[in-house]
């Protein structure tokens, strides 16, 4: 990867103290992750994570793990208004988020055809002002999984409606080109069913959604631990959507700042240049010039 | 008087019910003819009247009639 002038390093003095040496690299690392946003639709987000809200036991706890994270995109679901839903009726949860103003992504969770789909993304369009869908179209409650034709079918009809969509998708290049094609604004294949908690069970496939993306791709749902966000992030995705993995943890404060970390030292690693992989092992100190003893 | 489906449940109304008086209801805030909340603050909540979205700008003027199925949504918590 080619990395543009603002990730290149400035060589410290090598007489330079410890301290400052920590300091001044400290200042680099945070001027790469201030720098490094993510662009989408023209909108720049300073954090590479993406928070889904659902499975919160409270909404006050919600709002402590949202802020936590750091996010500043956040998943809801459009469902019939209630005042006495557990977390939060009304609409206290879309107040919540306007006063931290963390950008809401409107979903399409729980539908399973095209037409319920762009259906549900209108209500969400209508009731939040965003013209932005995370469009969801699954085929059984039992595995949650993507259902590929009805998917596609609903990001063409919402692209053709002037939505931006971010489709959820089955870790499947082929399908991820095809959304792309169709005008999807962001791909966002899986790493393992939703609320599983697997991490990425396919590295593979999700490079090979990287690698042959022009939109950002965004690795949803499946992630379990803080390793699996880095791992996204190394794979070259460009940011991570989840929700179970910090709102149903024993600690979803923790593991929100957990998460948090994972994903800029993920893009760190991703940007860093990892070293090749190698069969056998390789010394890193000289052989040359050992004492003869 | 006529009945209607309101987010599942079957309600009764006086001929001349708005969706605005039917959103006021729901939510407990005043609306301004254009569908924004008099408060000022965002309401966050749209209309679906028989499978199609009813936009806020015509909430006042779209009397509801006998047999209407209306959803009144917001946005809760999901990923």
């Amino acid at each position: 990867m080619k990395l543009s002038p603002q990730y290149r390093v400035a060589k410290i003095p090598a007489n330079t103290s410890l301290t400052v040496r920590d300091r001044k690299v400290n200042a680099m690392t945070e001027t790469l992750t201030r720098t490094d946003s993510l662009v989408i639709d023209g909108i720049a987000l300073n954090s590479r994570l993406i928070m889904g809200t659902g499975g919160a036991p409270s909404l006050s706890g919600l709002g402590a793990a949202l802020i936590a994270s750091g996010t500043e995109l956040t998943t809801v679901a459009m469902r019939r208004y209630s005042v006495d839903e557990a977390a939060g009726g009304g609409t206290n949860l879309f107040q919540l988020l306007l006063e931290n103003n963390i950008r809401i992504l409107p979903n399409t969770a729980g539908c399973f055809t095209a037409r319920e789909a762009v259906m549900t993304a209108e209500l969400g369009r209508e009731a939040l002002d965003t013209d932005w869908v995370k469009l969801e179209v699954i085929a059984d409650e039992h595995t949650l999984l993507p259902d590929a034709l009805e998917l596609a079918d609903a990001t063409e009809q919402l692209v053709n409606r002037g939505f931006k969509v971010f489709a959820y998708t089955n870790d499947d290049p082929v399908l991820a080109l095809r959304l792309e094609q169709l005008g999807a604004t962001a791909v966002m294949p899986l790493g393992a069913p939703i609320g599983t908690g697997l991490g990425i069970l396919n590295p593979h496939n999700i490079e090979l959604i990287v690698s042959r993306a022009s939109v950002p791709v965004v690795l949803d749902a499946g992630i379990g631990t803080a390793s699996d966000a880095s791992l996204a992030m190394e794979l070259g995705c460009d940011a991570v959507l989840l929700a179970t993995a910090v709102t149903r943890a024993q600690n979803p404060l923790v593991m929100a700042e957990a998460f948090k970390h994972a994903v800029i030292g993920g893009r760190l690693a991703a940007q860093g240049g990892r070293i090749p992989k190698r069969a056998h092992a390789l010394a890193s100190s000289a052989m040359d010039g050992r004492p003869d003893l | 008087m006529f009945t209607i489906q309101l987010n599942g449940t079957t309600e009764t109304h006086p001929a001349g019910t708005t969706v605005a008086d039917l959103v006021t209801a729901t939510t407990g805030r005043a609306l301004l003819s254009s569908g924004q909340a008099a408060d000022g603050g965002r309401l966050g909540v749209a209309v679906a009247r028989n499978s199609g979205i009813v936009p806020r700008s015509q909430w006042s003027a779209t009397a509801v009639e006998h047999e209407d199925e209306l959803e009144i949504v917001t946005a809760v918590q999901g990923g």
